[in-house]
């Protein structure tokens, strides 16, 4: 592993230095430099392919599930090597929660879904400790007023943007510092999107996000950064207002006013 | 700048360029028959001018509707919303200047009604050069020419030295003559009326600007002195 120095450690909550994953012979993603801030919500934008998703997949080494990736470079979470080979994987994962594009509740409880993470990882002293967890999580997810007379009915039972919430408060029941979602919103309805989006705002205060997005305007409304991949790249970063209003790349320029050829 | 990928989408942004175009078109038009009538006395002209203003306002009104059209539909960003945005504030700046000429005209029927005075052709003078400033900005935005946008960002500072002379010449000559104050006041705020085009030029010189660059022209507008403090 090599070890670029990271520049400013203290302005980033995650950060990649000259990240590159490989699938067999593919090159996937290519030299990628790139800081995360803390409390902000980073969108990762591009076409299909580009490599915004093995980006986000790097960050909890979610690649590491898939056969024949390799990973090279240096990618940190508040300073620690995340591909470090004494870094326990299962530990990284409760720091970085993920949220993925169709809502996967377990086939169980609507209170064990939420439950199961500090379940496993021995959050909870007792019965009264998990419940506040529980409670405060999909308070938190803004789901609790809508299924607090139905924690024990199935997970799957509810609908597909509460559902998405429920998974969203699983997620944070673990007390993560990063989540990271991919495309969190595109199995959802306007309304049920909207509310998800109002969630990802108030979850800023205590997290950090990292947003993988098909949609321009949702990248516009939800975060604070814009980063936009082409071909495994990282060709722009930068305040979402700048990148919407005045892209600096005429890649970044084609892809988000639709003139892609 | 490559096509868009919806073809509609670049016809309409074609649209919008086109209705400016005829827009900044009637109101040189406007402006040009005003001096005439002013030159020559046309009372005939004068009062098509000052009916022809609606139609400049129409355009402005279809200018509006269009570009809301356009940001509810088609959601733009970066270049796109920026060529939109600017549309719809080059299109009100242009609304102005026709006003303006309309004024000129409207004051120049009341001028035939009096006997001739000599500081018009020094109102003339300064018109033409604000004339030239319209046709260059409107070339200009036609051509995405940022280069000449700030040359006449920069010839405003002309039209202010101009008019500043023209206010003092007037006074003058109204001190020399009282009988003419009544046709030198109207042709004061002629002048004034002609000097806000020449603002207006500006105006769209830095809305093009941003429309082309993303970002606003840089240092402070040089500024004549456009009030007289004697």
């Amino acid at each position: 592993m090599n070890a670029i120095p990271v520049t400013q450690p203290s302005l980033s909550k995650v950060s990649a230095r000259d990240v590159n994953v490989y699938y067999g012979q593919k090159h996937a993603l290519k030299h990628v430099d790139l800081d995360i801030r803390p409390n902000d919500v980073t969108a990762l934008i591009g076409p299909s392919g580009c490599g915004k998703s093995t980006f986000l997949r790097c960050i909890n080494r979610m690649n590491d599930l898939i056969d024949n990736a390799q990973v090279t470079g240096l990618l940190t979470l508040d300073g620690d090597d995340v591909y470090d080979r004494n870094i326990d994987v299962v530990q990284l994962r409760a720091r970085v929660g993920m949220v993925f594009q169709k809502p996967n509740p377990f086939p169980k409880s609507i209170y064990d879904n939420v439950a199961y993470g500090p379940r496993i990882h021995g959050m909870a002293r007792d019965q009264a400790e998990l419940d506040e967890i529980v409670m405060g999580s999909l308070e938190k997810a803004g789901l609790l007023a809508e299924v607090k007379d139905r924690l024990e009915e199935t997970g799957t039972g509810l609908s597909g943007g509460q559902q998405q919430r429920l998974c969203i408060a699983r997620a944070i029941a673990v007390a993560p510092e990063v989540i990271l979602m991919d495309e969190p919103c595109s199995a959802l309805d306007p309304i049920a999107t909207a509310k998800v989006e109002e969630l990802i705002d108030e979850l800023r205060e205590n997290f950090t996000i990292v947003i993988v997005t098909h949609s321009m305007q949702q990248a516009a409304r939800v975060s604070q950064r814009t980063a936009f991949f082409h071909l495994g790249e990282l060709v722009e970063v930068g305040d979402t207002e700048q990148i919407f209003t005045n892209p600096q790349h005429p890649l970044t320029q084609g892809y988000i006013t639709g003139r892609f050829g | 700048m490559s096509d868009h990928t919806v073809k509609s989408y670049d016809e309409e942004l074609a649209h919008l360029t086109n209705i400016i175009a005829r827009m900044g078109g009637m109101a040189e038009a406007q402006f040009a028959s005003a001096l005439q009538a002013l030159s020559k006395r046309d009372s005939d002209l004068a009062a098509r001018v000052v009916a022809g203003d609606t139609r400049v306002d129409e355009l402005e009104h279809e200018v509006q509707q269009f570009t809301v059209r356009l940001l509810a539909l088609r959601q733009p960003v970066a270049s796109d919303l920026r060529h939109i945005v600017a549309a719809l504030k080059i299109g009100a700046e242009l609304e102005r200047v026709a006003d303006y000429a309309a004024n000129v005209a409207k004051r120049s029927l009341v001028l035939n009604q009096l006997p001739p005075v000599k500081p018009v052709s020094a109102v003339l003078h300064l018109a033409h050069l604000v004339q030239e400033i319209l046709k260059d900005i409107l070339d200009a935005y036609i051509e995405r020419d940022v280069e000449k946008a700030i040359r006449v960002w920069n010839r405003d500072e002309e039209v202010d030295d101009l008019y500043t002379g023209l206010f003092r010449e007037l006074i003058t000559y109204m001190m020399e003559d009282p009988r003419t104050i009544t046709a030198c006041t109207h042709l004061m705020f002629m002048a004034k009326n002609i000097e806000r085009i020449g603002d207006h030029a500006t105006n769209i010189a830095e809305t093009l600007h941003f429309l082309v660059v993303g970002t606003p022209i840089k240092g402070e507008r040089p500024k004549g002195n456009t009030v007289d403090t004697e």
